[in-house]
């Protein structure tokens, strides 16, 4: 018989399925939804006047703030889905969306 | 239904109840109760959709969101609506099965009538139907999510799960059915036959023109016509092995679709059940007849029409015959 190659690298059963499909609550941490991003945000701190924006309207909340020493704030890219609000809305367009590479 | 999974989900007991455009606006959420495992009861007052605008009884509201994963019951008559919506409650909250499940009961004919019921009595249900407890809920002591994403790599195998859940539940739902006997007397079984030993015609349907047809059947017996009724109590998980014990021998089924399967030459029932005989070495020939779509009546002599037609067709070796009966054309 035709062997098929099952074109996942996940190894979870119908026997591992938990009833209901439940998950503990935070389990989202480990899948990395950053992993399909086309472009990502590039900061030019030079340009940056600290205001926020970017934290405020990136909708997946991956923006740290890196505090009033600092003054800028960071990405974190493992979730970072390359959308371009970030850079859209900087009212100093110190955010350069860069192609990532393959 | 949004918020009877939320009722559902947080451990409480919970029924609901609709019908037609009521069901269909909820039917996305209908496919999220059985995966996520929670025990819902809804009664369905079964009746037509739109368009044109009907409250009349038929099974086009359910048959839409056939594949929903809930398990799914039609009943004949008040009695068994009222112990099924009992039995609907023990049969989800079985800790091996933890299903919703529709109880289908045909609109206004049963849901709108009046008629005597044995009603069942509060220290008997009490023993039949212990008090709930969930094996999985929202609790914030000790928190879970719910409603997650199943990314290609999990979403089969939680799709065959659920499916395996389905199927596994019919041996419990015998045991629910069975228990209910001992306790109330009633004995209720997935596909009920009717004077169906030595037919060679029977009549395959669901719900409650079944009494009807069971006094069609009496007459046609009387006038010396072999033949019989078979009665689909379990439409889902469907009832393989009962039902093809209930017609074996049969030389025709003439099996009644309450509903229109707008496009294809047959209505979901008589589909199924070909498709479940079609390799069966001697196989009944299968006629297919819509009857009583809206709430148009369904008299005695529409049954001895169709057995009449089942019989003309399949001994002229017609297989696959669909006709929708008493329409003016
Ligand atoms: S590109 Fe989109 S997801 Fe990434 S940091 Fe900017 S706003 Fe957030
Ligand atoms: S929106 Fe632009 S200027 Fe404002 S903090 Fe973010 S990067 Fe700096």
């Amino acid at each position: 018989m035709a062997k098929i190659k099952v074109t996942t690298d996940a190894a979870v059963k119908v026997g591992d399925i938990p009833l209901g499909f439940t998950a503990q609550p935070g389990s989202t941490r480990n899948f990395k939804t950053g992993d399909w991003r086309s472009a990502r945000p590039a900061l030019d701190r030079e340009k940056c006047i600290y205001c926020g924006f970017c934290y405020i309207y990136c909708p997946d909340g991956v923006y740290k703030d890196m505090g009033p020493e600092e003054k800028y704030y960071q990405p974190d890219l493992d979730f970072c889905k390359g959308c371009g609000v970030c850079a859209a809305e900087c009212p100093k367009k110190c955010i350069q969306m860069v192609v990532e590479e393959v | 239904m949004s918020a009877c999974i939320g009722s559902s989900a947080a451990g409480a007991r919970t029924f609901t109840a609709t019908s037609s455009q009521g069901l269909l606006l909820m039917a996305e959420m209908t496919f999220i109760a059985p995966a996520l495992r929670l025990p819902i009861v809804m009664a369905v007052a079964n009746r037509a959709i739109s368009a044109p605008i009907n409250i009349w009884n038929d099974h086009s509201d359910v048959m839409t969101i056939r594949d929903c994963g809930w398990i799914q019951i039609f009943v004949e008559n008040g009695q068994e609506a009222t112990d099924m919506s009992i039995i609907a409650f023990r049969i989800a909250e079985d800790k091996n099965v933890m299903l919703p499940v529709i109880l289908n009961l045909d609109g206004f004919t049963l849901s709108h009538f009046i008629e005597p019921i044995i009603f069942p009595e509060q220290e008997k249900v009490r023993r039949y139907l212990p008090a709930y407890e969930t094996t999985h809920k929202l609790d914030i002591a000790k928190p879970i999510s719910m409603g997650l994403l199943g990314a290609p790599e999990v979403y089969t195998e939680a799709r065959k799960a659920t499916d395996d859940a389905l199927v596994a539940s019919k041996s419990r739902i015998v045991k629910a059915f069975d228990e209910f006997a001992d306790i109330f007397g009633r004995k209720y079984n997935l596909v009920e036959t009717y004077r169906a030993e030595d037919a060679e015609t029977i009549i395959v349907l669901m719900g409650s023109i079944a009494e009807t047809a069971m006094t069609a059947v009496d007459e046609m017996r009387d006038a010396g016509q072999k033949v019989g009724l078979a009665r689909l109590r379990l439409w889902r998980p469907f009832p393989i092995e009962e039902l093809r014990a209930a017609v074996k021998g049969a030389k025709r089924l003439a099996i009644v679709d309450r509903h229109i399967s707008l496009g294809f030459p047959e209505g979901p029932v008589a589909t199924e059940i070909r498709a479940l005989l079609f390799h069966d070495q001697d196989r009944p020939r299968i006629s297919n007849f819509i009857l009583g779509l809206g709430g148009r009546d369904v008299p005695r002599d529409h049954f001895k029409y169709i057995v009449e037609r089942a019989e003309e067709l399949g001994d002229a070796g017609r297989q696959g015959h669909y006709e929708m009966v008493g329409v003016l054309e």
